[in-house]
């Protein structure tokens, strides 16, 4: 509970009369790289927003150290935000925009010269104090965004989706860079994306939200491996959702067909949902697999086919492969006992881990 | 090469404009500054513009410019800021923008009304008990008049700059640790100062050379240099010294535009 460094306790927020973040709670440890993760609208930036102090909670409180952060003013808590538009003051020039924080401190300038130096040398960009800020280009701004941050020595930086405005190539390098920031900073850093590869590459916990609600939360294997119910499985990654009945503890049934499976701690004949992750599915001859499609259509994406396929009871299985197959063909999938995930219906993520607890999966 | 011809024809109304309307008169008036009142070529209205008469009105004029300014400048600001945050802004900066399409002597004569010994502003007084006042022809009711007629174009201007203004800067600002007072003074002000400026060339540079309302409202107890040409123009048919005070106007406004001119940057 000490290592905490914000907590927030069922914490509600309308605007208007919309609910936007509905009695969330959740805690965050010192020192790791957090994701929130969810589609726009899910009430992710919100809670960026009550942790900097640009909006209040409705209901509920959030904790900063122990310490209700409720009502404290955004000036006066320890955190700084890189800002999806940068927000990048267009009236100084570099060095000013990463020391307006130190000179409303009024630090000395002989320091702030020193810090300002060492911040931009942190984000490579060393040698561009004096340039403007319409002269950088977009990964340039993001870097004085982030400079302008590390250097006021904040206890959490909030990131509201500072990549999303880069281009691919770019993104993926600040991906890296920002990871690896993180880590020899030692700072928490709070990342909000609605880009789930982006969310799974840099993480230490990812926080999964619906519609004001944490949906599910942990490591990003946990969350890729153990989707919680469908809305996770589906906006993480690809996957194969095919209705299905939990006859006992390791045995599942579906495609009119009994599977030996990983999963218990389920009601007998309780009827779950089976998640397939594409890159678990091996093509087969028709007859050796353990489910037989028919291929709809097939894009190369590069590294691999995406198949898409039909069983005869009309469900969709997307099979990522690296061996090509002909349209209209009939082929069998093969996938191993720990492929199938059984996700029940409406079952709470507390639920969930109470159960995987108890059996275990290894 | 192709694309250039066209441009070019396009530039003939705009030269032929400037020409007739903004070169020509200036031409003009320079030739007449040195002719004096019997049409010889002198020196001596130069002369006489630095004899105590005429500084002391370019004094009061530059005076009055200055109050006008100042107190357009500390109604517009908070205005314009208050614009901005209102729900259905631009119907509002509509209201403020209309008066501004009356002639401006409908609007100084409506003012002798309200101003006059039997007017509104006095009734209005009495009902506190308290006596009428001369107000028509005082320092107070220029002032008044003249800032109640320049103030939508201080307004529009800095309304303008704080519209363009990225909201999420003040987000960044107050993150960065500045309470309201320093993200005001450190990214608000800077950034609307082009609009600032703007307003204070278009309210300064046409009250420098009032002239309708010192006589209407102020009574011709406020004698600018714009009075002064208009009377030598008018009364003493002197025009070459009319003209001369004309060519210093020229210059202030020409200071003054250079001293106000907008620095490029983008946003």
């Amino acid at each position: 509970m000490s290592e905490a460094i914000i907590r927030f306790e069922n914490v509600s927020k309308f605007y208007d009369d919309t609910l936007i973040l509905d009695r969330v709670s959740f805690e965050i440890e010192r020192g790791k790289f957090y994701t929130l993760l969810g589609p726009s609208g899910c009430g992710k930036t919100t809670i960026l927003r009550l942790i900097a102090g640009f909006t209040e909670a409705t209901e509920g409180k959030i904790y900063f150290n122990n310490q209700l952060l409720n009502g404290v003013p955004a000036h006066q808590r320890q955190v700084n935000t890189v800002f999806q538009d940068y927000a990048l003051f267009p009236h100084l020039n570099v060095y000013e925009n990463v020391a307006f924080g130190l000179r409303i401190k009024k630090v000395k300038e002989a320091e702030i010269r020193a810090k300002v130096k060492k911040a931009l040398e942190f984000v490579n960009l060393g040698g561009y104090e004096d340039r403007e800020i319409e002269e950088m280009s977009g990964g340039q701004k993001q870097r004085v965004a982030i400079a302008r941050a590390i250097v006021n020595e904040p206890q959490i930086i909030l990131l509201d989706e500072p990549l999303s405005a880069l281009d691919l190539k770019l993104r993926t390098e600040m991906q890296y860079e920002l990871r690896e920031l993180q880590q020899s900073l030692g700072i928490t850093f709070i990342f909000v994306t609605h880009d789930q590869e982006e969310a799974l590459a840099m993480s230490d916990e990812i926080f999964v939200l619906n519609e004001g609600q944490i949906q599910q939360s942990g490591t990003p294997m946990d969350i890729y491996d153990e989707p919680i119910n469908r809305f996770v499985a589906d906006f993480i990654g690809e996957s194969n959702i095919v209705p299905g009945v939990m006859l006992e503890d390791y045995l599942v049934e579906f495609n009119n067909k009994k599977f030996k499976c990983l999963d218990a701690g389920l009601n007998p004949n309780e009827a779950v949902e089976i998640m397939i992750r594409p890159e678990d599915l091996e093509i087969t001859e028709p007859d050796k697999g353990k489910v037989k499609v028919r291929v709809d259509s097939q894009l190369f994406r590069g590294v691999h086919y995406e198949i898409c396929c039909y069983d005869e009871e009309g469900y969709e299985w997307l099979v990522h492969s690296t061996k090509k197959v002909a349209v209209g063909d009939e082929i069998g999938l093969f996938f191993a006992d720990d492929a199938i995930h059984v996700m029940r219906f409406n079952e709470t993520e507390e639920e969930f881990d109470k159960r995987l607890e108890a059996y275990g999966e290894q | 090469m192709r694309q250039k011809k066209p441009g070019k024809i396009f530039l003939v109304p705009y030269v032929v404009w400037i020409a007739i309307f903004v070169v020509a008169p200036i031409v003009l008036v320079l030739y007449y500054s040195f002719l004096d009142i019997d049409g010889n070529f002198t020196l001596s209205n130069y002369v006489n513009f630095f004899t105590p008469v005429y500084l002391k009105m370019t004094f009061s004029s530059f005076y009055y410019a200055f109050l006008i300014t100042l107190f357009c400048l500390l109604i517009a600001y908070p205005t314009a800021y208050l614009l901005t945050k209102l729900k259905h802004s631009r119907l509002w900066l509509m209201l403020i923008i209309l008066p501004t399409w009356i002639n401006l002597l409908l609007k100084a004569y409506a003012f002798i009304g309200i101003f006059g010994t039997y007017g509104a502003a006095n009734a209005f007084l009495q009902v506190f008990g308290i006596e009428p006042k001369q107000i028509l022809f005082t320092d107070f009711s220029f002032i008044f008049v003249a800032v109640y007629i320049f103030i939508p174009f201080m307004i529009l201007p800095i309304y303008n700059a704080l519209e363009k203004m990225n909201p999420t800067l003040l987000d960044a600002s107050r993150d960065l640790g500045a309470s309201s007072l320093r993200t005001f003074q450190k990214v608000i002000v800077p950034l609307t100062l082009d609009g600032v400026k703007s307003g204070v060339q278009v309210v300064f540079i046409p009250a420098l050379s009032l002239f309708m309302l010192t006589r209407l409202i102020a009574g011709n107890r406020v004698i600018t240099l714009g009075t002064a040409i208009e009377q030598h123009f008018l009364v003493t048919q002197d025009w070459g010294m009319g003209a001369t005070i004309a060519v210093f106007l020229i210059l202030a406004m020409a200071i003054i535009m250079f001293v106000t001119k907008n620095r490029k940057r983008g946003y």
